[in-house]
């Protein structure tokens, strides 16, 4: 089972080497971690994609509250969740391959933000399946160089139900 | 008012209720020592070696219920306290340890006497700091005393760099500390409770079992009263041993690996455990798939992680474990209120067939008439104290025999590494409970092997004239292991033996300006040991005894727990 989890945790040096122990020490895995500022600069935000059965997640999840410079752990289900990753790579465009790539980057509604004479570089952000299926229609041309983000994400705002 | 670092530092201890400090000064923190010297109020005890301090400062805190501070210096000093948090940090005491750091433009440069002790400790404390900042000197020290015995306790230590010991800056003492990622759950929930109860009320076959949590949250009065009252029989882990009253006829003794035949076929066939402020480790439930295949289990903890961690739980009850006793008390009370129900009649099947159990495989060892059986020691040790000794151990089969021979009736009365296991921990640790316990006898139950770990230690008990007995159950063996390489490793006894590498400890106790004996006979035991025992000096108690006896019962590591090997 995938989970992601939102983690704010106190701004201070150090915070996430604990939080990278805690799962390295634990042997529990994770699949992607991403750290950013927020507004209140005291407070840094968490991303962290992990996987495991059902107890192993709750004790993820009880291993992270219990760190005393974490502040706040929410899970997210699938349902209600927007779901982020952002890749940027170099693929193999040549003169003949080029119309097709474009094809393929218009349908993802991906970007290519450099070009030269045998590359194109493409920019693609969606959940974490999109860019699965990107980077493997586009593998075929030759991928030359890869960056990739973890998985960034935020809770829907409350549905209207009626 | 304007103040060095060093002086704060030491401001700030006093005002966190501290008076004594086990420590070994050094390089980095020679500004500290410096004011600490002229210090009219705090007490420093010199150890002999940095493990010692750490591990002293363990004991007191175990006995005292107090949080223990020892102070070391940066680097080799910091590095040789590590055992020591990781001990206090696997059995939860509330420890806080103060290192001294290179100077703070020197940090992260290889400098002399440099490691970065906030990372080699950060998996073994409970919460680890880096001083940075003067002006936050004081909130740290508060923060640090706060997180060490608040919740779930466990070791907490502060790194501070040399040249901050030395600068000045405004002292303010924060009367109040608050932490807006660290609150701990005290007061249980009251539906959990609620549905505690009503499976308590449909046991037949309820067992309580009490782990360390109980001595740490100073439960044993709530604990006795639910077990009273309610007519459930009690096993204990090893931490929690002095939790429930040893003599008390409703006690089974220690559950696991070398529990009692009672306490193990009682959790195999109960319908109801209810475990207070224990953690169900591998040396507790044996095979775990087979632990308590009958029972429900109630499981009450102050930390969230350990309830569902290794076993499943029917009602989690995250709380204090005092106030959930307590709480589980007065609803079981109101219920009762409205719907009696007869405890005692209800339960008296079980308890008659937990006396069954206990009277047909009681705790005992064969006497061949020639050697002194250790087990025999520590009955007459159990004997000559009636009971009133406070006992620390080493670890092995010196803990094992302790455990289970000794009746311990009050709680912080039997100080042992459990989790992590510590040879070594129970000399430096006597020194720290004789320091919190001033007029008890206090008595290190040890190994000709773990002795050797800390026996240096014996200088600071030696200098402070503690009359503490350290009471080495000589068998020329690492004994334990010797015990699983007879039974598990084709009686192989590979470097466990220590008969040829063994020093004259009388002479060694001697040498350390101790008083050394040497019992080898039943009529030596009967005619030293006595008086060993009321000497008021440190003395080391030297017992020869059988040299191949096992611990029994015992469940061999991954069996079931009624799948004990027996006498």
């Amino acid at each position: 089972m995938r989970q992601v989890l939102s983690v704010l945790v106190e701004n201070e040096p150090g915070v996430l080497s604990r939080v990278a122990g805690l799962f390295s020490g634990r042997g529990f895995n994770i699949e992607s971690l991403n750290v950013a500022p927020t507004l209140d600069p005291s407070v840094s935000h968490m991303t962290i994609a992990t996987y495991g059965d059902a107890q192993i997640i709750e004790q993820i999840i009880k291993q992270l509250r219990k760190l005393v410079s974490v502040i706040k752990v929410v899970e997210f289900a699938d349902s209600a969740v927007v779901e982020r990753e952002m890749v940027v790579f170099r693929v193999n465009a040549e003169e003949s391959k080029r119309s097709e790539i474009l094809r393929i980057v218009d349908i993802f509604r991906c970007k290519v933000v450099d070009v030269s004479l045998n590359e194109f570089t493409i920019e693609a952000t969606g959940s974490h399946d999109k860019l699965e299926a990107i980077l493997t229609l586009l593998t075929r041309f030759g991928i030359k160089e890869i960056a990739r983000t973890g998985t960034v994400a935020m809770r829907r705002a409350l549905q209207n139900v009626d | 008012m304007k103040m060095t670092g060093a002086r704060i530092l030491l401001e700030c201890l006093k005002r966190e209720g501290v008076d004594i400090v086990f420590g070994y000064p050094g390089g980095a923190v020679l500004d500290i020592y410096h004011d600490l010297n002229r210090d009219e109020t705090l007490r420093h005890i010199l150890v002999r070696h940095e493990q010692g301090a750490a591990h002293a400062a363990d004991g007191y805190a175990r006995a005292s219920g107090k949080v223990g501070v020892c102070l070391v210096t940066s680097g080799p000093g910091a590095t040789n306290i590590v055992t020591g948090l990781a001990t206090a940090y696997a059995d939860s005491i509330p420890v806080v340890a103060i290192t001294g750091q290179v100077h703070t433009h020197l940090i992260g440069n290889d400098a002399f006497q440099e490691v970065d002790i906030v990372g080699i400790t950060r998996p073994c404390t409970k919460h680890n700091f880096l001083v940075k900042d003067l002006k936050r000197l004081a909130l740290t020290v508060r923060e640090a005393f706060h997180l060490a015995r608040s919740g779930r306790p466990g070791p907490v230590l502060i790194d501070f760099p040399k040249d901050l010991m030395t600068q000045s800056t405004e002292f303010v003492w924060p009367e109040e500390v608050r932490m807006r990622s660290y609150n701990p759950t005290y007061r249980p929930n009251l539906n959990q409770l609620r549905r505690a109860a009503e499976l308590m009320a449909v046991s037949e076959r309820p067992l309580l079992l009490a782990g360390g949590g109980v001595i740490s949250s100073d439960a044993s009065r709530e604990l006795r009263a639910l077990a009273h009252d309610f007519s459930i029989p009690v096993t204990s882990t090893l931490m929690g041993l002095g939790a429930f009253p040893g003599d008390d006829p409703l006690f089974l003794g220690m559950l696991g690996m070398h529990g009692t035949y009672a306490a193990n076929k009682a959790v195999n066939k109960a319908d109801l455990i209810i475990a207070a402020g224990a953690r169900f480790d591998d040396r507790v439930t044996g095979r775990l798939e087979t632990f308590a295949p009958k029972a429900k289990i109630i499981h009450i903890d102050i930390d969230p992680t350990s309830i569902r961690k290794n076993v499943e739980v029917d009602v989690p009850v995250v709380g204090d474990c005092a106030m959930s006793l307590e709480g589980l008390h007065e609803v079981l009370r109101t219920r009762d209120a409205e719907n009696p129900h007869d405890w005692e009649a209800s339960h008296a099947a079980w308890l008659g067939q937990l006396r069954e159990w206990h009277d047909a495989r009681p705790l005992t060892y064969s006497s061949d008439g020639d050697s002194l059986k250790p087990q025999q020691v520590v009955e007459a040790v159990q004997r000559i104290t009636g009971g009133k000794a406070v006992y620390t151990t080493e670890v092995g089969q010196n803990q094992m025999w302790a455990a289970q021979f000794l009746t311990i009736t009050e709680p912080r009365t039997f100080i042992t590494s459990g989790g992590l296991g510590t040879m070594g921990y129970g000399l430096p640790a006597a020194i720290g409970v004789q320091f919190a316990l001033p007029d008890r006898l206090v008595i290190d139950i040890a190994g000709d092997g773990s002795i050797q770990m800390n026996i240096q230690e014996l200088m600071t008990a030696v200098c402070n004239r503690l009359p503490i007995k350290i009471l080495i159950l000589n068998n020329s063996y690492l004994g334990m292991v010797r015990q699983w390489q007879e039974l598990f490793y084709e009686h192989n006894y590979s470097f466990t033996c220590m008969e040829e590498g063994q020093p004259d400890f009388v002479k060694l106790a001697e040498a350390y300006g101790a008083e050394g004996y040497r019992i080898s006979t039943i009529g030596e035991l009967d005619s030293v040991l006595p008086v060993a025992l009321s000497s008021p000096s440190p003395a080391i108690i030297d017992v020869r005894v059988a040299k191949e006896e096992n611990v029994y019962p015992m469940v061999p590591a991954g069996a079931a727990l009624d799948e004990m090997l027996l006498v």
